[in-house]
């Protein structure tokens, strides 16, 4: 019995975890979204910043990804 | 382990697809044992192989359709190189361009029906990561000996600031090779844990009646467009990797802020 009220912890936490990828996905989409308005006030200099645009998203998806893995750690390794 | 319901109609086990199993039957599986995992990264090598060695053999100048797709890949990692890590970098082009080529075929390849993706294991992608950060390291200190470390102190900071600063710098460079796999593997073993799901919808017409008959035809879309956007995602998540491993390259080679 005990050992049920352990699962279903681990289970509400991973659902809970799920939450921090809504603060990624705002995140990426802060990135981007700045991106493009500056990019089509100056797109000549825009094609030059795609790439810096591609490691800013790397960083803020990482915050993301730590959630899924503690989502996945709770489901599979707890 | 996630529930298995046997009395319910529809079972779904959306992570069966990444189990590891051996090829030639058995069930223990040692170091040594041929299993899927290396049977699609055996295949990756060789569509690489298929694509640089012999795609490019007849040397043209003008290319023929496969030797361009080869020129372009090399190309696009080439500039990608020498923007971010600059001039001197390119001296380590060779190896990224190495990991580019086998983390872009390898998820494509994981995009095949019944195929392996052998990204989506940590295990796999954390070699990968691994190895850049600590190649990254150590050149890191071979280039700027002790100099290396002023990667931590931020001179343009305030004077108080620095030693906290210091440590959050630290701390961020340790956790690099943990976001740097799991992001590639993260997302490769999600997009198809995703598509797994709305596959084990798809079969519902055959056991429901009323507005359940909708669920197939909505799932069959839904699998198409998540597809399509696992093909994007295959080419920008082998894209992150290694922009990712150009600006750690960069921060070793002018660890000056």
């Amino acid at each position: 019995m005990e050992g049920d009220i352990v699962q279903m912890g681990a289970y509400i936490g991973a659902g809970l975890a799920c939450t921090g990828m809504g603060g990624a996905a705002v995140g990426v989409g802060h990135v981007v979204g700045n991106f493009l308005s500056g990019a089509l006030r100056n797109p000549s200099a825009a094609a030059g910043q795609t790439a810096t645009m591609f490691i800013g998203i790397a960083f803020a998806e990482a915050l993301g990804i730590f959630s899924f893995l503690v989502a996945l750690l709770l489901m599979f390794a707890v | 382990m996630a529930t298995e319901e046997h009395s319910e109609g529809l079972v779904f086990h959306p992570m069966d697809q990444f189990q590891i199993k051996p090829l030639f039957g058995g069930d223990t599986i040692h170091m040594y044992t041929p299993t899927n995992a290396t049977l699609w990264m055996a295949l990756t090598i060789l569509a690489i192989f298929a694509l640089f060695v012999l795609g490019t053999r007849g040397r043209a100048t003008v290319p023929t359709r496969i030797q361009s797709i080869a020129e372009l890949g090399y190309g696009f990692i080439h500039k990608m190189v020498e923007d971010v890590a600059g001039k001197d970098g390119l001296k380590y082009f060779p190896y990224i361009f190495t990991v580019f080529c086998f983390i872009v075929f390898s998820n494509f390849l994981g995009l095949l029906p019944k195929a392996f993706t052998t990204t989506s294991h940590i295990a796999v992608t954390a070699i990968l990561a691994m190895a850049v950060f600590i190649t990254v390291t150590i050149l890191g200190f071979v280039k700027n000996g002790a100099g290396f470390l002023s990667l931590f102190w931020i001179s343009a900071a305030p004077l108080p600031l620095r030693p906290l600063l210091a440590l959050i710098e630290v701390i961020s460079y340790f956790v690099r090779p943990v976001s740097h796999s799991i992001r590639l593997a993260g997302n490769m073993m999600a997009g198809h844990a995703v598509i797994k799901v709305f596959a084990a919808f798809a079969p519902l017409v055959l056991i429901s009646t009323g507005i359940g008959l909708a669920v197939t035809p909505l799932s069959i879309i839904a699998i198409t467009a998540i597809y399509a956007l696992e093909v994007l995602v295959a080419f920008i998540q082998a894209y992150v990797f290694t922009i990712l491993t150009c600006v750690y390259l960069k921060d070793a080679l002018h660890p000056h802020h």
